[in-house]
């Protein structure tokens, strides 16, 4: 119960801090750190999704990154065919683009469940390296896929000149957009709470522990863990779109095997399972890199050493540090 | 005649060369507890194994409750009525004991695919998780992790999970292995009167449990069951007895 509260804590602590960040570099008139928060919050979504299949379902997809760069590219092309006024798809049925962020997350959502579905349909029939191989394979595979349609920029990517739109707020404004990516990620993370303590969870839990037991208790895995991926994909793309809006641009880069490694850096760095774990590591991370990649090159090897030390010494991640062991009784 | 619960009609599976099921016919009848026994390697758990779906026979066909469930998956067979318990223990390590029986009394009753009500804060389907905890007295260790509880806490945790899908067979699979002769005699209590709730195929080394429980015995020796019948036949049997109970 103690560590429960400590945990609780933390947490509460964390996301506090991101949400303060921002506010007091508004007072201090400094844009950029309110557009760096925001690409924390977006980071931390990313891993959010994630740590879904990963933490929870044991699932080890090192191809994340091919659902973050697929809403990213939805995010892009809805707005480059908004743009030109130009069709998606003139036949057997028009589909425009759009400059709505509402209409861009939910079709960002459909594309990468989609994709998902498929991959993991695949890719679950494996387990273990090869598993962490075939996801791999299938992000390189709609990497390529990006570079080569020239009509989306080829190995250029995209440019988004006007971030898509909001009904009532001006996502223009940093404030505001980060206002929006903070509120998905809380959204994602009570999502998370709830899914994970939720029979669903409890099972997903199980098939990362033991799938014998699982089956053996009358549940199959498979099911529960292609819906569990999906999901986690799903949350990993809209992370996707919010940053291609963030950049004002997508390129292939989204969709790289670095993202992939990125992505389940802030899930390990954070604390492996950990409710908060993404934000205690996409945070980590993006100080690392904007702080120390500040005054030299190689901050890449002190991330290399903190994660070294992570896998060693506290498996448990930032949040095993600070929070404790995690407990389920 | 009474239908049996559980029937195997030819059973064969080979590893290789090795055939560790050859042409098994076996049945199970309401009420009784069916022993099997044999040497190590005969193919006792690889039986069980495809019985409960883990294995697919390469001839033959498994009937529960007068369905051919050969087709079927592990998951699909507990739901219509199979418990087990392996001959080396397999719990969700990282759950309570409650988290283990609660899992498998969310599957047996609703499955798996709902997301939003937290399991635990289920106060009826932990209440029963309690209650069913109490029958194989772990009940004190509800809430202890799986993995720091002892090896026969844990096999006793198995037994328990397998009677929360409410099984109308039980398929036991050396389920006093390394209880010690206390545990194992308490082990044998308990199971005797629980063949009134489910059928029972059990797998045991321990000849005196077996003798004690067992109302019919079949002996399996490399693949193929040498001899089937009531405790005393077996108990008398030359064959039986050169093959598996040694000199004696
Ligand atoms: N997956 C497998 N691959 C290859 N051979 C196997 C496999 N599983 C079992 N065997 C072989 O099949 C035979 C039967 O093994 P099984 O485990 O069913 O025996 P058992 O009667 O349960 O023995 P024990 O009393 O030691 O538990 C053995 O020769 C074993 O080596
Ligand atoms: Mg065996």
């Amino acid at each position: 119960m103690i560590e429960r509260s400590r945990e609780t804590l933390v947490n509460a602590v964390l996301a506090g801090l991101l949400l303060a960040a921002p506010l007091v570099a508004t007072l201090l008139d400094e844009p950029f750190y309110v557009s760096l928060a925001s690409r924390v919050a977006i980071l931390a979504l990313a891993g959010v999704g994630l740590n879904l299949a990963l933490g929870y379902g044991g699932m080890v997809s090192f191809g994340h990154a091919a659902f973050f760069g697929l809403g990213g590219y939805v995010a892009g092309i809805a707005a480059f065919h908004a743009f030109e006024g130009s069709a998606f798809l003139s036949w057997p049925v028009t589909i425009g683009g759009s400059d709505q962020l509402l209409v861009v997350w939910l079709v960002a959502a459909l594309v990468t469940a989609l994709a998902a579905l498929a991959i993991g349909a695949i890719s679950l029939r494996t387990s273990g390296v090869y598993f962490i191989m075939i996801t791999l394979a299938f992000a390189q595979m709609i990497y390529y896929l990006a570079i080569s349609i020239p009509a989306y920029g080829g190995e250029d990517g995209l440019a988004i000149y006007l971030r898509n739109q909001l009904p009532l707020a001006d996502s223009s404004d940093p404030l505001v957009f980060f206002f929006l990516c903070y509120g998905l990620l809380l959204l994602a993370l009570f999502l998370s709470a709830r899914i994970v303590a939720a029979p669903f969870g409890m099972a997903l839990q199980c098939a990362r522990m033991n799938e014998v037991r699982l089956a053996t208790s009358g549940i199959a895995p498979y099911p529960i863990k292609l819906t569990a991926f999906v999901i986690s994909a799903v949350i990993t793309g809209i992370a996707g779109a919010l940053f291609a809006d963030l950049n004002g641009f997508v390129g292939p880069s989204m969709l790289s095997w670095h993202r992939s490694g990125e992505i389940m850096i802030f899930v390990i760095l954070g604390g492996v399972g950990r409710l908060f774990g993404p934000l205690a590591g996409a945070a980590l991370f993006i100080l690392l890199e904007s702080f120390i990649g500040g005054f030299t090159d190689r901050w890449q090897l002190l991330l290399g050493a903190v994660l070294l030390g992570v896998v060693l010494f506290a498996r448990g991640g930032v949040m095993g540090l600070l929070a404790g062991r995690a407990r389920h009784d | 005649m009474t239908e049996p619960l559980l029937e195997l009609q030819g059973l064969s599976k080979a590893f290789g060369a090795v055939k560790a099921c050859d042409g098994v016919d076996l049945t199970l009848l309401p009420g009784e507890i069916h022993a099997l026994i044999g040497p190590n390697g005969a193919g006792k758990s690889t039986l069980i194994a495809q019985v409960a779906g883990w294995l697919k026979p390469d001839a033959g066909a498994v009937h529960l409750l007068g369905e051919d469930v050969s087709h079927l998956s592990v998951a699909a067979r507990a739901n219509r009525g199979l418990g087990r318990s392996f001959q080396v223990s397999s719990l969700a390590g990282e759950f309570s004991a409650l988290g283990n029986v609660l899992l498998a009394l969310q599957g047996r009753d609703h499955g798996a695919f709902r997301f939003w009500s937290p399991l635990r804060k289920d106060t009826r389907l932990r209440a029963e998780a309690v209650a069913i905890l109490e029958r194989v007295g772990l009940a004190e260790r509800a809430t202890v992790q799986v993995s720091t509880l002892s090896h026969g806490e844990r096999r006793l945790l198995e037994i328990a999970l397998a009677l929360a899908l409410r099984p109308k067979v039980l398929l036991l699979d050396e389920p006093m292995a390394g209880l010690g002769p206390e545990g194992t005699r308490q082990l044998t209590e308990f199971l005797q009167p629980l063949k009134n709730e489910a059928a029972i195929l059990l797998v045991e080394h321990d000849m005196d449990a077996v003798f004690a429980l067992a109302d019919r015995i079949s002996v399996l020796v490399y693949g193929k069951v040498i001899a089937s019948g009531p405790v005393e036949d077996i108990r008398r049997s030359a064959a039986v007895r050169e093959a598996y109970l040694g000199d004696s």
